[in-house]
């Protein structure tokens, strides 16, 4: 099979869509010069998932979607998603490349909080998202998928929290591909200023089993000295989205960054997840499961680079694998030269159900400098046809078998993982995927 | 109907193209406890892992039959909910599902969906087990057998029988690791299970078991086949004299499954 590897946008498109939008100067600068990159630059380079034949180019752009009045509008999958009480909360629901709900509390406002789709944020606030918006994370020079990014951009969030506030409720977003065909090129900018908290939670929702469309996200966090930011992601993309998810972590002095991520898209998926600590005393947890079905080929990296002197990363990462998935997942934990008294630690951990399913962990440490701690643990295997028939001896069905052996096999992250709302709609999510 | 019967008739098992079992002969009647001795590599756990069926053993003749009813046809979870339990002389770890989980879903595997246990009422059956085989109540939420000692794990494989209440039940070696006071309790725990209908096969390698739980009958296994059958006097002996009399009287030289008679 061909696959069209050109755009079905050109520059005009770009510049007339921008106009559109209303956005400041700085930003239509680059969308224009991301465009012209995306042209020149390479693919991301995976070294072992083939996405030669994968669609990034097959999408419709612009689909606009409509407010909604009451929250029974919502597929039941995201009202699933979003459980009880979701009128008090702090929420943003993106439908198709349109802001379909917000709400901010009075508290939150007066405080300073900003939580804002990206555009409006854009406009009232240029400075502030011009200060951040891929400099220091993200460049839009990293490859054609990151240059695409910036130059097609068409939804995203902006959350700041200022100095010293801390938000006690967590912060929720929901982008809803109610489209089909509609791709999403999304883009989370998190912003936690100095010793502030705050917990964001993020989902991603379609419903394309025929349909082939795109999702090109990027968030770019941001953990300023002593700030405390817990990020929660269940991407749960249907099967004709063919996802490029790219989340990174910058973490000041005494700062830490919690990665609390639920990889369950159906589709073809590259997922990075990079951090850098860059402050001494820095921390991050990056824990991430999987569950991979059908034809699915997905690639997954977790990343933590320290900079900082004392800085510790985490990473944690359980897969399982079945019907004929594939799934990549490289752990890697890079300590620089200076980065004194680090710890760098990583657990990769694939659980293949079928003699179709391939799963594969690569543990790499990168060491420049002596005075640290680290450590890796991977591992590969079919799941024991001992513990089926041990669970099975006591008039437990297969099927059942199986689905207590992939929650067990992904229970010690899932329970590991500190927001309460991630863990309940993985344990939804993880349900849904296991039949 | 006091109980359910099982039937072994002329058993043969393979394991990876070797053949284990070499027609095994046995019957239990409901509310009869059955013991089976047998020097090492003789084929008991062999048997009772092939009437529960476990993957790797092939049955390639006779028959195993539940009440008349073909048990060799049944997935392995029919074979549970027909009557059938067995306790395993190494009971698999998993991971990440607790015991009183894992405890409950079996329950309501046997029950009809609607009527699932109630909550309430497993937790006060299972503490109350718990209690009597002087199981540590953490127990119920660690994961399933996981880092579980030998004794822990024999307890739990009881826990699981006294709950699940089968018709048949098949102790492999229940009483290896359990130190002297386990013994007791573990006993005590079966001897509860004892009445007209329960039918029980106790694989055990000592009399001390046997001297809390008497068997009706007593069974030695050799080379993959039941050689020797009487009552509780014929463990007595073998545990006074071991097994060389009856190797003598049939003139057995090797009594492992290698050789053939
Ligand atoms: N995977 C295997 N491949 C080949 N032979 C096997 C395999 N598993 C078991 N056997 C053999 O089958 C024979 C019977 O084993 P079994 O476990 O039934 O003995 P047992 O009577 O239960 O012994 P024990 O008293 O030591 O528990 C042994 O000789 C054993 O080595
Ligand atoms: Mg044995």
């Amino acid at each position: 099979m061909a696959v069209e590897t050109h755009l079905p946008y050109d520059k005009q498109y770009v510049t007339e869509y921008s106009e559109k939008r209303n956005e400041p100067a700085w930003f239509k600068d680059i969308r224009l010069k991301a465009f012209d990159l995306a042209e020149e630059l390479p693919m991301p380079k995976l070294e072992k998932t083939r996405i030669r034949n994968w669609n990034f180019t097959n999408f419709k752009h612009d689909v606009a979607g409509n407010h909604i009045e009451s929250f029974d509008e919502l597929p039941e999958k995201i009202r699933v998603l979003l459980g009880e009480g979701v009128e008090d909360r702090n929420l943003i629901v993106v439908r198709n490349s349109d802001v379909a709900y917000a709400k901010l509390s009075e508290n939150l406002k007066g405080k300073g909080v900003i939580f804002e789709d990206i555009f409006t944020a854009m406009e009232e606030h240029s400075d502030l998202v011009q200060k951040y918006f891929m400099q220091d994370g993200v460049s839009v020079d990293e490859n054609k998928l990151t240059a695409r990014h910036a130059a097609l951009l068409n939804s995203g969030v902006f959350l700041y929290v200022p100095k010293n506030v801390v938000v006690d409720e967590p912060i929720q977003v929901v982008f809803w591909q109610e489209d089909n065909e509609a791709a999403l090129y999304n883009h989370v900018l998190l912003v936690a200023d100095q010793h502030s908290q705050v917990t964001y939670v993020e989902n991603y929702v379609s419903n394309n089993e025929e349909e082939e469309t795109v999702a090109n996200t990027v968030s770019e966090v941001f953990a300023l000295d002593g700030a405390k930011v817990s990020y929660g992601a269940v991407d749960n993309f249907a099967k004709g989205t063919t996802s490029y998810v790219n989340r990174r972590g910058t973490v000041g002095r005494d700062a830490t960054l919690e990665w609390a991520l639920g990889q369950m898209n159906d589709g073809n998926t590259i997922s990075e997840n990079i951090t850098n600590l860059m402050g001494d005393n820095s921390l991050s947890h990056a824990k991430a499961v999987t569950v991979g079905r059908g034809n699915q080929s997905q690639d997954f990296t977790a990343n933590i680079r320290h900079y900082g002197k004392a800085s510790e990363g985490y990473i944690l990462q359980h897969g399982v694998m079945k019907d004929r998935a594939a799934s990549i997942f490289n752990g890697i934990g890079k300590v620089e030269n200076g980065a004194a008294q680090s710890n760098a630690e990583q657990e990769s951990r694939v659980l293949m159900l079928s003699d179709g399913a391939r799963g594969d962990a690569n543990p790499i440490l990168l060491i420049d400098e002596d005075d640290v701690t680290a450590g890796h643990a991977a591992s590969v295997g079919r799941v024991d046809p001992l513990q089926l028939f041990y669970l099975m001896s006591r008039g437990i069905s297969r099927k059942e078998a199986e689905r207590l052996v992939i929650h067990g096999f992904l229970d010690p992250v899932v329970r590991e993982i500190p927001i309460e709302t991630v863990q309940t709609q993985l344990r939804e999510v993880i349900e849904g995927k296991v039949y | 109907m006091a109980g359910s019967t099982l039937e072994i008739k002329d058993l043969h098992v393979e394991i990876e193209g070797e053949e284990i079992l070499k027609g095994v002969n046995l019957t239990i009647n409901g509310g009869e406890f059955h013991a089976v001795m047998g020097p090492n590599g003789t084929g008991k756990s062999t048997l009772a892992s092939a009437i529960m069926g476990h993957p790797k053993y092939e049955v390639t003749k006779g028959q195993v039959l539940l009440d008349g009813e073909d048990v060799l046809e049944m997935e392995v979870d029919e074979r549970a909910q027909a009557g059938l339990f067995l306790a395993m002389q190494y009971p698999s770890e998993i991971s990440g599902v607790t015991n009183s989980d894992f405890l409950r879903s079996s329950i309501n595997a046997q029950r009809e969906e609607g009527d699932e246990i109630p909550l309430m009422q497993f937790i006060k059956e299972m503490d109350a087990t718990m209690d009597s085989l002087e199981i540590d109540k953490n127990m119920a939420q660690r994961y399933l057998n996981e880092g579980f000692s030998g004794g822990e794990k024999k307890r739990n494989e009881i826990l699981q029988l006294m709950m699940l209440k089968p018709a048949i039940g098949v102790l492999d070696e229940i009483d290896s690791g359990l130190d002297i006071d386990a013994l007791k309790v573990v006993s005590q725990g079966i001897n509860q299970m004892r009445d007209d209908k329960f039918g029980c096969l106790i694989i055990t390698h000592y009399q001390r078991l046997l001297d809390y739980i008497t068997p009706d009958h007593v069974h030695v296994m050799m080379q993959g086949r039941v050689v020797k059958s009487g009552g509780p006097e014929l463990a007595h002996r073998l545990e006074a004299e071991g097994y060389d009399w009856i190797k003598e009287e049939l003139g057995i030289d090797d009594e492992t499954v290698g050789q053939k008679a």
